[in-house]
């Protein structure tokens, strides 16, 4: 065991725990006033439901077993029962690892805590909370750890080994995942009262602005923890990480400077979220000058599906998860196909530029399909049986929406004091 | 007495406060209201989607001041809060039947 390594690990660890209620206050700040605390709620509770249903059942699931199935790990490691003495000691996996398994166990949990958080932007201020809570509980168990394993579960897995498709720190695991199953469920859910009708307008742009600081900050633990050492692909990751998302910052801001006239806050904020976003499959696989090429790409297609196609197709994804997170982890996942160094890639394919060669990005494009074909196809399922249980609607009655989800879900206002009636 | 009651843009309150202070008016209600009218409002654009505002932010300033004092304190708020354009917002004028000043009990112009 090494300890720099172990201290490494466990720091990258706590910058991604950072990252979730960094992302309650990103979507906390763009809800309207009355459904600020639901907006948060859901997102916070998630730590809560991930850290029970990954210590009992997601870690092995996901990294339990021999590792020879393709889909999923196995249940010898339920509830880290019996395994104290093997978590203490050195990991055998991923690859050399120089930290106890236990590290790993935190660190991949905080990972399944941010991709269930993503999710409740696309149902925010219309989805009954218990609803919420027993969506996210299900899935954080049937559908995150099996897909964690199909791309991280080394020798054998389906989609990083069989098919070969790179993914360095969760563009198809987390991003693509948690914004499909955003619009799976607003779809479910239906559109808001007055969409496209009324404005809908973030209540409080300093709170998104201080979302997207923590949301940054922890990125740096995703993406340069997922080299797994404190080594030169660690520190690649990371700059990869300011370029990327410091180039989208700019284009965001440019395409509303072109297109309504004036960049915005919440716009900066959005592109730097998207950048991370597109950057997270390829930090350690690209050079620098590709991050601020992904960087640059990623807000004018995240744009285009968040202010075009929301409005043509109709869907009401509230906060734009699949818009940012969905659209922003393809792009990034095709990219990576492209710029992938060849000496840097896990795999014997390199990128299309340097090798001229089509079969890492004919990869790259297979995982994406089925990622989207197995997190779609269960969301659906899930989703239909929990609208069944729930009386046949997954939403708040019109009176609650009216009222706003703080005080129908939860009787707690966000900002109850009027001067001098407190 | 009068009550005169201006709604004025949010920017020019503070040049009408002190214009109101210079000429004999030592108190007022000041409140932020939002309405709308020839305006209009404006437009503001979140993530790429137009949001219409046409509920306008003003600013409300009551005074209530002796009968013979009502047109001069008209004047005042007119020369400080215009600006010429559109939104410059409106004054009304209407009459007060009492004033009572909570501390003392003391009633009509000597509460003012």
């Amino acid at each position: 065991m090494d300890g720099g390594t172990s201290a490494f690990m466990m720091v990258a660890a706590m910058l991604v725990l950072l990252m979730t209620p960094g992302l309650a206050f990103f979507y906390g700040g763009l809800s309207r006033r009355k459904n600020v605390g639901n907006t948060m709620c859901m997102v916070m509770v998630v730590i809560g439901i991930v850290a029970v249903t990954w210590t009992a059942v997601g870690w092995s699931l996901a990294y339990g077993g021999d590792g020879d199935n393709p889909v999923f790990g196995g249940f010898d490691q339920l509830m880290l029962f019996g395994n104290v003495e093997a978590l203490l000691i050195e990991a055998e996996a991923p690859g050399e690892a120089l930290y106890p398994s236990l590290v790993d166990v935190a660190f991949q949990m905080a990972f399944c805590m941010i991709t269930c958080a993503i999710i409740t932007g696309g149902v925010a201020g219309r989805m009954k909370f218990g609803a919420v809570c027993a969506f996210l509980t299900v899935w954080a168990v049937v559908v995150y750890p099996p897909l964690a394993h199909m791309v991280w579960g080394g020798e054998g897995s389906l989609i990083g080994d069989q098919i070969g498709a790179l993914d360095f720190a969760g563009g198809d695991v987390v991003h693509i995942s948690s914004g499909l199953t955003a619009l799976v469920l607003c779809i479910l859910c239906g559109r808001r009262k007055g969409f496209g009708i009324m404005g809908y307008r973030p209540h409080n742009v300093p709170f998104v602005a201080l979302g997207a600081a923590l949301l940054w900050f922890g990125w740096f633990g995703f993406n340069a923890g997922s080299a797994f050492a404190p080594d030169g692909v660690a520190a690649l990751a990371l700059v990869n990480t300011v370029c990327a998302s410091g180039a989208a910052v700019i284009s965001w801001m440019a395409v509303e400077r072109i297109l309504v006239k004036k960049p915005t806050l919440v716009g900066g904020c959005t592109g730097l979220v998207a950048g991370l976003v597109v950057i997270t499959p390829a930090a350690g696989f690209v050079e620098p000058w590709a991050a601020v090429v992904m960087g640059l790409a990623v807000s004018p297609v995240c744009y285009a599906a968040i202010s075009h196609a929301k409005r043509a197709f109709g869907y009401d994804d509230a906060l734009d998860a699949f818009g940012c997170h969905c659209v922003g982890g393809v792009l990034g996942g095709v990219l990576t196909g492209i710029f992938c160094v060849p000496e840097l890639s896990w795999t014997e394919a390199g990128g299309l530029i340097y090798t001229g060669d089509f079969s890492l990005l004919g990869s790259q494009i297979l995982g994406i399909v089925v990622t989207i074909v197995f997190v779609g196809v269960l969301d659906l399922v899930l989703g239909l049986i929990l609208k069944a249980c729930f009386k046949g609607s997954l939403r708040v009655s019109d009176e609650a929406e009216a009222l706003g989800l703080d005080v129908s879900e939860h009787g707690e206002s966000a900002y109850p004091a009027y001067v001098g009636l407190d | 007495m009068k009550r005169v009651t201006a709604i004025i843009r949010p920017e020019r309150m503070e040049a009408v406060k002190d214009a109101l202070f210079n000429n004999g008016v030592h108190g007022m209600t000041v409140s932020q209201v939002n309405g709308c009218g020839n305006q209009h409002g404006w437009k503001e654009y979140y993530r790429g989607t137009e949001v219409l505002l046409n509920m306008v932010p003003k600013v409300k300033i009551e005074v209530v001041v002796h009968e013979e004092q009502a047109d001069a304190v008209v004047d005042v708020m007119i020369a400080s809060a215009r600006t010429g354009e559109v939104g410059d917002g409106k004054i009304f004028v209407s009459p007060v039947d009492e004033v009572i000043r909570i501390r003392t009990g003391e009633r009509g112009d000597g509460a003012i």
